[in-house]
């Protein structure tokens, strides 16, 4: 009953911020002197980095978090984003930084020479948005691998119960179920990264999905923290790679007329080994990406129909909430199968590099 | 389009973001609880083993306690009848035994029976034998003392002789 009573509050609370939210757009665009509500820049703002979080209900006021630049000249400079995130040039000693609202740098904080001309800085620290996100998710995911590590230390082999119990029937169910079955004598050396990877993506992704403050950031639908995971597993499997895999790349068992001396397999081949980090990075970024801005535009419905007067207004809002809704607890779904397939993948290139070849396999059976 | 390039700062703490998590959890998480998970794993497989073994034995024990059971009744079958026939044979024999047993006493009283009987003929005729003499001695001598006594003994065991034959 306690139950159905808090839902019911929360419902209540989510349209009276659904309702109150096209005043506050207004008063924003408003402010800003665009006077027309533009949804594609909604939506990429959502989904977008930014210096500062965002707070519900406010769109004037950010959680200030610390912007590190490393000046055109090589000097260090960090300073809080309350200074830049309203776009007003700040001034820090003999620099001048500036968040442009347009042009080649928008978004980015940029050193504002006195001719006016905007200067990129060498390099961007900052903790933004998406940074202070990251670490979170390590935060959560360091929390709670070391209370099930804890359990295991203290109990043993014992099963767990509650929420360590769930923790560890997952990362059984990836242990079991992926990672041994396919690197088979292999499984101990590279679980430890394989499981890491999978807890990390699925926190990541389930925190995107809490709208406010500790959540709330498309993380892993973001290119750079996809290109990273992906380059990881890359390197991974092309730095312990055996010489199988090396030799199925450029030695492979085909007709000599495929392989020399025109090179073709290998072409395909080295083609191939790059494409796998390529198609883990797009399909991480595509699906989750994709999730955030299904939910967005569902929201903006209302917004854009509101144009057409209450009751086009109203119809939306209802439609629009029973399709977020549904699409946020899609997206739980989706969280999952992409932690889950990026790390089943990862794991499937592991393996493919760590096969051993016929002469490899009987070198081994004989030590 | 910055969601599509990616950038540099953001990749930069992604990845120490990253290093950071998989040294700490490589050094302090994963050990354990692959330890746990594969120890509880081997235990399973080990109990399912256990009691499959168990269950055969138990099968096994069942049915080699029904072929005892009745390799049992068997013998206890064989032996009662064995018993039985050795029952009749005792019986048999300790008859026979005692009917040879009592034929041979029967057999000694007879034969001493009839040595007594001879001896005591053998006794009696010596007796009459000797009486006879005396008798026939002390007639003899009265007799002899007297000549008409004599021929009149003479007569009369002529007579004898001759109404005897």
């Amino acid at each position: 009953m306690m139950k159905l009573k808090t839902f019911l509050l929360t419902l209540v609370a989510l349209l009276a911020v659904f309702f109150h939210a096209p005043e506050a757009m207004a008063a924003e665009s408003n402010g800003e002197g665009e006077g027309k509500f533009n949804p594609k820049e909604i939506i990429f703002d959502h989904l977008g980095d930014g210096y500062g979080w965002e707070v519900p209900f406010n769109h004037h006021h950010r959680i200030p978090l610390p912007v590190i630049l490393l000046a055109a000249d090589g000097s260090f400079h960090c300073f809080s984003s309350s200074h830049i995130t309203h776009h007003e040039p700040y001034v820090d000693g003999d620099y001048t930084w500036i968040l442009p609202t347009e042009g080649d740098n928008k978004g980015k904080v940029v050193q504002l020479m006195s001719d006016g001309t905007q200067l990129k800085p060498k390099f961007d620290f900052s903790i933004t948005k998406n940074v202070c996100a990251i670490w979170i998710a390590v935060l959560v995911v360091l929390l709670i691998c070391l209370k099930v590590a804890n359990w295991h230390k203290k109990h043993g082999m014992k099963a767990p119960r509650k929420f360590t119990g769930a923790v560890e029937a997952l990362m059984e169910f990836i242990y079991k179920g992926v990672i041994k079955p396919t690197l088979g004598a292999d499984a101990r050396r590279w679980a430890p990264y394989l499981l890491t990877v999978f807890m990390f993506i699925f926190v990541m992704n389930l925190l995107g999905l809490i709208v406010i403050f500790p959540g709330g950031a498309n993380l892993t639908g973001n290119i750079a923290v996809t290109l990273v995971l992906s380059l990881m597993t890359f390197f991974c499997t092309n730095l312990f790679a055996r010489k199988h895999y090396w030799k199925e790349i450029f030695w492979p068992d085909v007709p000599m007329f495929l392989k020399c001396p025109l090179p073709i397999m290998q072409i395909i081949e080295l083609f191939g080994a790059l494409t796998k980090p390529a198609s883990l990075t797009v399909r991480l970024f595509a699906n989750m990406m994709g999730g955030h801005m299904i939910v967005i535009v569902l929201t903006l419905i209302i917004f854009i129909m509101a144009d057409f007067g209450m009751a086009a207004a109203g119809l939306a809002t209802g439609v629009s909430i029973f399709f977020t809704i549904f699409m946020l607890l899609l997206d739980v779904l989706v969280s999952f199968i992409q932690a889950f397939v990026f790390t089943m993948l990862s794991t499937t290139f592991i393996a493919m590099a760590q096969e051993r070849g016929h002469e490899e396999h009987l070198e081994h059976s004989k030590q | 389009m910055e969601l599509f390039t990616p950038d540099f700062g953001l990749i930069f703490w992604m990845f120490v973001a990253f290093a950071v998590l998989f040294l700490l959890l490589w050094k302090f998480a994963w050990p354990a609880i692959m330890k746990g998970i594969d120890s509880r794993a081997e235990l399973i497989d080990q109990g399912v083993l256990y009691a499959r073994e168990a269950k055969e034995q138990l099968d096994n024990a069942k049915e080699q306690a029904a072929t005892f059971e009745a390799e049992a009744r068997a013998r206890q079958a064989e032996i009662l009848r064995e018993a039985d026939r050795m029952k009749t044979q005792i019986i048999e024999e300790a008859r026979t035994e005692a009917a040879r047993e009592a034929k041979k006493e029967i057999e000694a009283a007879r034969q001493s029976i009839e040595q007594a009987r001879k001896e005591a003929q053998q006794s009696f005729r010596d007796e009459v034998s000797v009486a006879a003499l005396d008798i026939a001695q002390k007639l003899v001598r009265d007799q002899l003392s007297n000549p008409s006594a004599q021929a009149k003994l003479v007569d009369k065991i002529l007579d004898q002789i001759e109404t005897t034959n």
